[in-house]
């Protein structure tokens, strides 16, 4: 019965662009279709708009922290309410912005990239999303929910890696850091659930055809990131357990006075969080890898080496942690081996930049918004590698340590990196998850008014760092030559702010009055333009089936389909199936 | 136009690894990585304790309750061979000692526990030895906790004749994957806490 189905989907030719699907209205079902969803797709677009929240709550958050910088001994915000919005922020966009975002980036793209119609475990994929989401409330709960040191509701103030024996019962009293560790714990099962689910699916669902090494780079990278999210989150909540016995129960673990040990806090925290970068980043290198070759009008460069550079990345971050501990008296020998480590791990990156380059090189390069994005991408991810390797030599930490330098670094990573990458994301896929086309004009203005305010931020802020401006001050005194970088860095807070008005108008417009998009609007490669916009409940109608890496300029191009230049092996039995149909 | 894309399907056969192996395979990966965690715990605060009760004070080596959590592999694997060929009757049987053995080893890790507790004053929070025995221990018994509850609502559902080899013999095969690997980290817990942290004291 199954065989004969798909024997008429191949006789017809593959779910082409012309009517097929059924549209599915973004609001069909209603409050309730959303609430009690297991769709991939609506878990997917809840995990992303959840996070854009928590990205704007967050980026409040971090304007009112560069307000207080802009002027030396400015008091607009108290000492205790900083400590609390660094804590916050940090926490909030690694937890409740980055994390969630990938998650919904995975749970849209990957069923419809190999062709499936859904999720492995959707119902798991609905526990991961809703335990997220109550987790990132009860974080924010702490805000009215926790009588903490200064005996009013307060949150956690401990820093985003918060650190022992900072947050032991005697320094962090009353129950803000309790709300952090529970809050991430659950968070982390979230992620967990939803790692599991994209491992899975991406191995056992895929539509005939779909071999390992025909899977879209972005599935690919998905699969890296959901392995290294079930690798290094256990670290975290292992860490999190303790530090609760530890407060509740009265253990010993981070507690110097009784023999526990505050750099071991340090050691569990850093093996989840640096391999948690690369969880945050795979999925901006995903992203950039399917939209780059679409808009160079070429096929990604080096596919294979792509697929292995992402493996060997994801290996090599797991052994790099203690970077982060250069300055705590590691012996000699720790020193050098995470250093170099670390220095090892810029080899797969920069071929990773390198095929991006290749892919655009003689390419036909179109410059529309998400492609515009991803070169910034390209840039400022450069920037943010290479300030990695500065802060990788030992010696160079030691003095750049906890300075603003190491501040620049990561908000290249995370924003010019990664934000930048989702930006991407969004203006490629919006028009697949809604229908309708974000605009092109707003589009540009959002990048270039974001793109100047961000560079602007964060480029002086490296010198700062260099002139000795510490993290996590909460003002500094006037003639230590920081005043004007700190004030640039505070104006760039303005063009970044303007930049995302333009986006957050862009997307509500958009849903209404953009332009249709069709099933196919950038003349794409991968399988999920092959479904309408937005897709049907089953995604397909029938189940599809691949011969190359890119079955949509198959169809497109039948004289001259991908797989004529696969493997001579490959080409063989499709040339022979051919005559023998 | 679009029959020039041959169908692979007439010469690929297409197969593809088991959604529940898969899921599980990676469970069982990210809870090792969890245990990891607080192994390293355990012996980089071997010997830190400041204050007694220490191991050497008071731990013996559970020797019989291993015997029975180790058995008990053996037993749900004659009890899967008996499912695969249709054989309730002694499926039943073989998997109601599994549960058995298992509640077994919690019987000494509760007696162990409380001896611990209420004659030799080790609480978690007495030392470090305490807090990371407890913390390690106490985690791997709660996993075998839930596996006795898996395995217990299985033989429950069979013995309302629920159980069916055809819809159910991969769904027990990955409750014996959970409970094996329950028992394989019963081996590392075994060696860190009863053999390398006893040794460690007598150098």
């Amino acid at each position: 019965m199954a065989d004969s189905h798909l024997t008429t989907a191949t006789a017809k030719g593959f779910p082409v662009a012309e009517a097929h699907a059924e549209e599915k209205s973004l609001w069909a079902g209603g409050i309730h279709g959303w609430l009690f969803t297991v769709d991939h797709k609506r878990l997917g677009i809840l995990y992303i708009c959840s996070g854009l929240f928590f990205f704007l709550v967050a980026g409040v958050m971090a304007a009112l922290i560069r307000l207080q910088l802009m002027w030396p001994r400015a008091e607009i915000i108290e000492p205790e309410v900083f400590n609390r919005f660094f804590t916050m922020h940090g926490t909030t966009m690694v937890f409740l912005v980055g994390m969630p975002i990938i998650a919904g980036m995975a749970n849209y793209l990957v069923p419809l990239q190999i062709g499936t119609r859904d999720m492995a475990f959707p119902r798991l994929n609905a526990f991961g999303f809703w335990i997220f989401f109550f987790g990132s409330l009860l974080l924010y709960f702490s805000y009215i929910g926790a009588p903490g040191l200064y005996n009013k509701g307060s949150a956690p103030d401990v820093g985003w890696f918060a650190y022992a024996p900072l947050t032991s019962r005697a320094f962090s009293k009353g129950t803000s850091t309790d709300y952090w560790a529970l809050s991430i714990l659950l968070t982390g099962i979230g992620s967990i659930a939803t790692a599991i689910n994209v491992i899975v699916t991406a191995f056992c669902l895929r539509c005939k055809g779909m071999t390992l090494m025909r899977m879209p780079l972005f599935v690919w990278m998905s699969i890296v990131m959901a392995f290294l999210m079930i690798l290094a989150l256990p670290a975290l909540s292992a860490a999190q357990i303790m530090l609760l016995l530890d407060r509740y129960l009265g253990a010993a673990f981070f507690d110097t006075q009784a023999g526990g040990s505050a750099t071991i806090w340090m050691h569990f925290f850093w093996i989840f969080g640096h391999p948690e970068v690369y969880i945050l980043i795979m999925p901006g290198f995903a992203a950039a890898s399917e939209i780059i070759p679409v808009f160079s009008r070429k096929p990604i460069f080096g596919y294979p080496i792509m697929v292995a550079a992402s493996v060997a990345i994801a290996f090599l971050s797991l052994g790099v942690w203690a970077h982060h501990m250069f300055t705590i008296g590691l012996p000699p020998l720790g020193n050098t081996f995470f250093a170099f480590a670390t220095m090892v791990i810029a080899v797969p990156t920069g071929i990773k930049i390198f095929n991006w380059l290749g892919t655009m090189w003689g390419g036909k390069i179109r410059l529309q918004t998400p492609m515009l994005f991803c070169i910034a991408f390209l840039f400022q991810f450069l920037i943010a590698g290479l300030t990695g390797i500065m802060l990788a030599v030992t010696p160079f930490d030691w003095q750049l340590h906890d300075s603003y330098f190491v501040v620049a670094h990561f908000h290249y990573v995370l924003i010019g990196g990664l934000l930048f990458a989702i930006f991407a994301t969004i203006y490629y896929w919006y028009p697949k998850a809604t229908g309708r086309m974000l605009s092109e004009t707003l589009g540009k203005w959002h990048f270039w008014v974001f793109m100047i305010g961000f560079n602007l931020t964060f480029g002086p802020q490296h010198i700062a760092g260099i002139l000795g401006m510490p993290r996590r001050i909460y003002t500094y005194d006037a003639g230590r030559g920081w005043e004007i970088w700190n004030q640039l860095s505070s104006i760039g807070v303005i063009f970044q702010a303007i930049g995302l008005l333009f986006f957050v108008y862009n997307l509500v417009w958009a849903l209404y009055r953009g332009k249709k998009a069709g099933d196919d609007p950038w003349d794409a490669w991968t399988l999920e333009w092959t479904t309408t916009s937005p897709p049907p409940d089953y995604n397909f109608e029938t189940d599809p089936v691949v011969n190359s890496r890119r079955p949509l300029w198959d169809i497109k191009h039948p004289n001259d389909p991908d797989w004529h230049h696969d493997d001579p092996e490959m080409f063989r039995k499709s040339a022979k199936t051919s005559q023998h149909p | 136009m679009q029959t020039s894309i041959p169908d692979t399907s007439d010469i690929v056969e297409w197969k593809l690894p088991s959604k529940r192996k898969v899921g599980m395979a990676c469970l069982i990966t990210t809870e090792t990585a969890l245990f990891c965690i607080f192994v390293v715990a355990y012996i980089y605060n071997i010997d830190k304790s400041f204050i007694g009760p220490y191991p050497l004070d008071i731990l013996t080596k559970p020797w019989l309750a291993s015997f029975f959590l180790l058995s008990s592999s053996v037993t749900i694997y004659f009890a899967e061979v008996a499912f695969h060929k249709d054989n309730i009757g002694v499926f039943r049987f073989w998997w109601g000692i599994t549960i058995l053995f298992g509640a077994i080893f919690l019987a000494f890790t509760a007696y162990e526990w409380y001896e611990f507790i209420y004659h030799h004053g080790l609480t978690i929070s007495t030392n470090l030895f305490g807090a990371t025995f407890y913390s390690l221990v106490g985690l791997h018994a709660s996993h075998v906790i839930v596996g006795l509850g898996l395995l217990t609502t299985v033989f429950v559902f069979s013995l309302l004749g629920k159980v069916d080899k055809a819809a159910h013999e991969e769904r027990l095969m990955m409750i014996s994957w959970y409970w094996h690997f329950v028992d394989a980290i019963w081996i590392i817990v075994f060696t860190v806490v009863y053999v390398i942290g006893l040794g460690k004291l007598h150098q």
